[in-house]
């Protein structure tokens, strides 16, 4: 694969530039715990962490497991003048199924469940072989690049804030109780802030690159 | 938590705000934009080697396509406001009501925190953000009023920020299938609900088409001629 593309230069490895502003520096490398910062902008540029492979992959599949049961266990239940219902989130990316908004349907189901659990599978994918001290699976960096991609679109803690203002919208209108469900997306949103702060790209791609050869 | 400075490449060279920085460009070097692998200028248009993306040094299709996906936005935004988003059936009536009558039904029930959160996130966030792109978009070959740091900053916000729209639609969903009580209660979807969540994705692809290293190309040197010789090593 990386003879094909004949690059006519080498990589200029002794140099890191800043995503943003396009600032050139030497490179240095950050001990555990400190961080690179562009000195223009304050974009982070490395910021490497103890374990940090590990753990998020510990927290990946945490993640994949509360997406799972948080799927399809009851999220709220409403009850008003005897009558009652409870929703799962597959309910509510059901929501717009019928009708001309179905395409809607596939948005939300996309950006709430697809999008956040194949970010994680991603992650398993890219992350697990070098953990195990093997050399990177098949594919990786085209993962890795549609993990990073992928990022804006994984909405599960905006989702989390809507239901805490459709709850207020709802209570003139009837009782409501939360589910288990409505707890596993609240630890959810956690756990992808704490997996977001331990990903430094630059510590993968470095990785990536090292074991390739 | 500690801060490495990163030693600087290239010589001092007088520059406004900040003396000592060149670019990557003017260094005749460029960065991929996934994986951050630096290649020689004359590697442009080739595919990265580490990560097989290809290589730019500038996106110069970057604000043909922010106006593109910023005008869909703003088509999609106008019906988003004009029709309903939610229709709301009780015992005694049938209501339908659009964004910004919903907000108000909030203020009347009494819930002016939540009605605030949904006038800021579906009526004053994405105003502000068409605002903003069009700003960035625009000052990208011009002299600007805000620095870079600012637009920089600004840009950043809009990147952040934008998604967060999507709590309207999510608020609609959720809502939809909660309140399905027979004949005591029901709510159902309205068409701006579509209108809404395309409007929002449409500026976001809007700004991330934007790229922010043109913020910095004008705020240092305006027209200033790619070197691609002074590249070293």
């Amino acid at each position: 694969m990386v003879k094909d593309f004949g690059m006519p230069h080498p990589q200029h490895s002794g140099y890191i530039v800043c995503p943003h502003c396009d600032a050139l520096f030497v490179q240095k490398q950050p001990q555990f715990g400190e961080r690179a910062v562009c000195t223009r902008c304050r974009t982070v540029l490395i910021a490497p962490r103890r374990n940090a492979f590990i753990r998020i992959l510990a927290l990946s599949v945490t993640n994949l497991i509360l997406v799972i049961a948080a799927l399809f266990l009851p999220f709220l239940q409403i009850s008003r003048a005897g009558f009652h219902n409870e929703t799962s989130v597959m309910d509510a990316v059901l929501a717009f199924s019928d009708g001309p908004l179905f395409v809607l349907s596939l948005a939300v189901g996309a950006l709430i469940v697809l999008v956040p659990m194949m970010r994680m599978v991603l992650t398993l994918y890219v992350l697990a072989p070098m953990v195990m001290g093997r050399p990177p699976a098949p594919g990786a960096t085209r993962a890795f690049r549609l993990f990073e991609a992928l990022k804006p679109w994984s909405m599960a803690e905006i989702f989390v804030l809507g239901c805490g203002v459709a709850l207020v919208k709802v209570s003139a209108l009837a009782q409501v109780h939360l589910g288990s469900a409505f707890w596993m997306m609240g630890v959810l949103v956690i756990v992808v802030l704490l997996q977001d702060n331990m990903m430094c790209r630059w510590s993968v791609w470095t990785a990536l690159e090292k074991r390739k050869a | 938590m500690p801060l490495v400075r990163l030693d600087r490449a290239g010589e001092t060279q007088g520059m406004s705000d900040h003396p000592d920085i060149r670019s990557a460009r003017d260094c005749g070097l460029l960065a991929c934009t996934r994986c951050g692998a630096v290649w020689s200028m004359q590697d442009e248009g080739a595919k990265c080697d580490r990560c097989s993306h290809v290589l730019q040094s500038r996106d110069t299709k970057s604000l043909q396509r922010v106006w593109a996906w910023w005008v869909a936005a703003l088509m999609a935004y106008i019906p988003a406001n004009l029709e309903p988003m939610l229709r709301t059936r009780t015992l005694v009536a049938e209501t339908e009501s659009t964004i910004v009558e919903g907000a108000f039904e909030l203020i009347h029930h009494g819930d002016i925190p939540v009605a605030l959160i949904i006038l800021i996130a579906s009526v004053g966030i994405p105003v502000a953000k068409f605002g903003a792109i069009a700003y960035l978009a625009l000052s990208v070959n011009r002299q600007a009023r805000l620095s870079a740091h600012r637009r920089q900053h600004l840009y950043e916000l809009v990147e952040y920020i934008g998604r967060w729209s999507m709590i309207d639609v999510f608020v609609v969903a959720i809502l939809s299938a909660l309140v399905q009580l027979n004949v005591a209660a029901q709510i159902s979807p309205g068409p701006a609900a579509l209108t809404f969540a395309l409007s929002v994705i449409f500026t976001m692809l809007s700004a991330q088409s934007f790229d922010s290293r043109m913020i910095w190309d004008s705020d240092t040197a305006p027209d200033a001629p790619v070197t691609k010789e002074t590249h070293r090593e």
